[in-house]
């Protein structure tokens, strides 16, 4: 069905067709209108869910976890300060291997406080053992949601399937939905690899461990993302057989024969796009890789990817605070240290708190990939 | 009335073994509970001493279900698991009548996971919430809590040349757990076994969330020989620094009246963190003001019997 939606209006739809057994969760902009939306669904009896208005994010993501470990289907949804508070637990649930699936409006993180897109929320959450997924459209943010069930659940890793806030949250789009029946068979029914809830068979959820342990179980969770992105792949391609539209983990927008590329996540993808179709039109040779799915990071897929340019701008909506950039940025470029050739690297910082981020900004980055060179280490875009 | 000779036959569901302290009062409330409580039970405890002492992978000392989150996560994990299992029972997936009892010491109630409690109470999730009130953070190494009681010397309301230890009274926590109305609320400590059993039974039958504070005596930060927890458990409520009552549907009752209610120095003098009161003029004056404080509670106590009490 084709229907008119925000991005929050469609992360909540693809929730009432997930139709997950428990949320729990607390309001924050730009995300809040998901768990509204979700809470009438649970009025008009729509969904079958228990449905928990907790009075934290900290809370919310304590209340998932005792759920997910119950063997429920589990859900939440949260922006920025409350992905902050959530903190702690996020790595718990991590720890625990729950596939609690959260979408997230991206937004900047307090100080100043702001209540706009960037990335600075999800990265800073980026060694919690969560899959990560950033999505460029409302349509991909809704397809995106309903597999991050499935792949949460093969993987045994909770998943954060991030929209831009305001850009992709509050802005309305054409997308085009399924019925709720192929989605929920597409989804299938929960089978958890064990059940506090199973009085028959008592378990210990969450044990302390020293240092003859803990060390033994962090590396059986690495190995759970390590193995992740294999199962990406394989929904990836069940979606595209089931639904029709197929995405990858990255995508490589105009690349044959190109010199140079951007390489960005979000919806931000959408504006390069247009710039690369322009730069095309004059002639140069330059293009796009969009990055989708950021945590496991791709890093072979990347290698190989990246390795054939002459030069690689990466683009961060968010900085680290390192005095060298983003996150993005020096992950890239470690991935491609032990390529036989090596790019040129560029450095941009774009988009923080909601700063726009034109054409005219995406073209000029585009200028100087071409050119393979610029003066300073990191550029900050659009900074008065 | 609970007899020994029942309670004994129940199954141990905190086996020996586990590492708590010697005379540790938390593992004697966590066993005198579970003995008395109807099962199928699935526990749900914080991060803290109890946690610590019964469950180091690869052992466990819970023969129930049993799940930790973090410190301040005792009602808000407690929230989700009950939220599972009203889902489940909904469903049909499961046919018990399944008990939950959250297990958290004074830190993880009073303090960092005091906003979580709240939230639990107002929702009025299904479950037993138990405060083993040990009077400190004892599994950090002895520092003052909100539950920490007045003059008491901890690593961080240190007694020294100045500053005479813990210079406030601790906090009303039964008043902020009845200012929700649950279902239940109820406090006592271990030396009364059979206050404690009773209270736990009516507890888990009420219909809605149930909250007892549990005085547990422990000898690391109480400083007392471990032979001697239940008599401080026991000496607690004959001062009447631990009043031993309950609120149940807007009533007060006193549970436990001594036949003579003792001076509060009967309970500080045998614990070294109020050795520092008995030294001279300075800490008389806060051994008087502590039980003018204890007296004044008392007092208050009664009038809301009186005024709240049985028709």
């Amino acid at each position: 069905m084709i229907l008119a939606k925000t991005g929050n209006e469609a992360l909540a739809y693809a929730m009432k067709q997930i139709n997950p057994d428990v949320v729990a969760a607390y309001p924050i902009t730009p995300s809040t209108e998901i768990v509204q939306i979700f809470a009438q669904y649970v009025s008009d009896g729509k969904v079958d869910s228990e449905f928990v208005a907790v009075e934290s994010e900290h809370s919310a993501m304590a209340a998932c976890i005792g759920s997910a470990a119950s063997g429920c289907r589990t859900m939440t949804a949260t922006a920025s300060q409350g992905l902050m508070l959530m903190h702690e637990m996020l790595f718990i649930a991590g720890g625990l291997r729950l596939p609690i699936v959260m979408p997230i409006a991206s937004r900047s993180v307090s100080s100043p406080l702001n209540i706009h897109g960037d990335h600075s929320d999800s990265l800073a959450s980026r060694d919690s053992g969560w899959l990560q997924f950033f999505c460029e459209t409302v349509q991909e943010g809704y397809d995106t949601l309903i597999q991050c069930v499935k792949i949460a659940e093969r993987t045994s890793l909770p998943a954060i399937c991030a929209v831009d806030g305001f850009i992709l949250s509050h802005c309305m789009e054409r997308i085009e939905t399924f019925e709720d029946k192929p989605v929920r068979e597409f989804i299938g029914k929960y089978k958890p690899n064990w059940n506090l809830l199973d009085i028959k068979k008592p378990i210990l959820v969450g044990p302390a461990t020293m240092q003859d342990y803990f060390f033994e179980f962090k590396r059986s969770q690495i190995e759970g993302m390590n193995k992740a992105l294999p199962i990406i792949e394989e929904v990836q391609a069940e979606f595209k057989q089931k639904f029709g539209r197929g995405y990858g983990v990255i995508e490589e927008y105009r690349c044959e024969d190109a010199e140079a590329v951007v390489l960005l996540m979000g919806s931000a993808c959408g504006t390069m796009r247009e710039a690369v179709d322009e730069m095309r039109n004059q002639g140069k040779k330059v293009g796009m890789v969009k990055l989708r799915v950021f945590r496991p990071l791709p890093h072979q897929v990347l290698a190989e990817s990246l390795a054939k340019f002459k030069t690689v701008a990466v683009m961060d909506r968010a900085d680290t605070v390192n005095a060298w950039g983003g996150a993005l940025f020096t992950e890239i470029s470690s991935v491609l240290y032990d390529s036989p050739t090596r790019p040129k690297m560029l450095s941009y910082v774009y988009g923080l708190g909601g700063k726009e981020f034109s054409l005219a900004d995406a073209a000029a980055v585009l200028e100087q990939a071409h050119a393979g060179k610029k003066e300073d280490l990191v550029t900050y875009i659009g900074v008065r | 009335m609970a007899r020994l000779k029942d309670l004994c036959q129940n199954p141990e569901l905190f086996s020996s073994g586990h590492r708590a302290c010697a005379g540790c009062g938390e593992a004697l409330a966590v066993r005198q509970i579970l003995l008395a409580a109807p099962q199928p039970v699935v526990g749900i405890m914080p991060t803290g001493c109890t946690e610590i002492f019964s469950s180091i992978y690869p052992h466990a000392a819970w023969q129930i279900p049993m799940i930790h989150t973090a410190f301040e996560t005792a009602a808000s994990t407690a929230s989700g698991v009950v939220a599972a299992y009203n889902f489940h029972k909904r469903q049909g997936n499961i046919k018990d009548d399944v008990k939950f009892i959250a297990f958290a010491g004074d830190g993880g109630t009073y303090d960092i996971g005091f906003q979580a409690i709240s939230g639990a109470l107002e929702r009025r999730h299904k479950f037993l919430y138990v405060c083993t009130d040990n009077e400190g953070y004892m599994n950090t190494g002895i520092q003052r809590s909100s539950a920490t009681p007045y003059g008491a010397h901890t690593t961080t309301s240190p007694a020294g040349s100045v500053i005479p230890g813990k210079t406030m009274p601790r906090k009303d926590l039964m008043e902020i757990v009845i200012a929700h109305s649950p279902a239940y609320a109820a406090q006592t400590t271990i030396a009364l076994w059979n206050d404690l059993v009773t209270k736990v039974g009516k507890a888990l039958a009420a219909d809605g969330p149930s909250f007892l504070n549990v005085l547990v005596p422990c000898p690391l930060g109480w400083q007392h020989p471990g032979n001697l927890t239940i008599e401080m458990s026991r000496l607690a409520a004959d001062t009447c620094f631990w009043p031993i009552y309950e609120w149940e549907n807007g009533r007060y009752k006193v549970n436990y009246e001594p036949k003579e209610k003792k001076p509060v120095e009967a309970f500080m003098k045998p614990q070294g963190r109020f050795s520092h009161l008995f030294k001279g003029d300075a800490g008389k004056a806060i051994i008087d003001e502590a039980q003018r404080q204890i007296d004044a509670q008392w007092a208050l106590l009664h009038k809301r019997q009186e005024a709240f009490g049985a028709a």
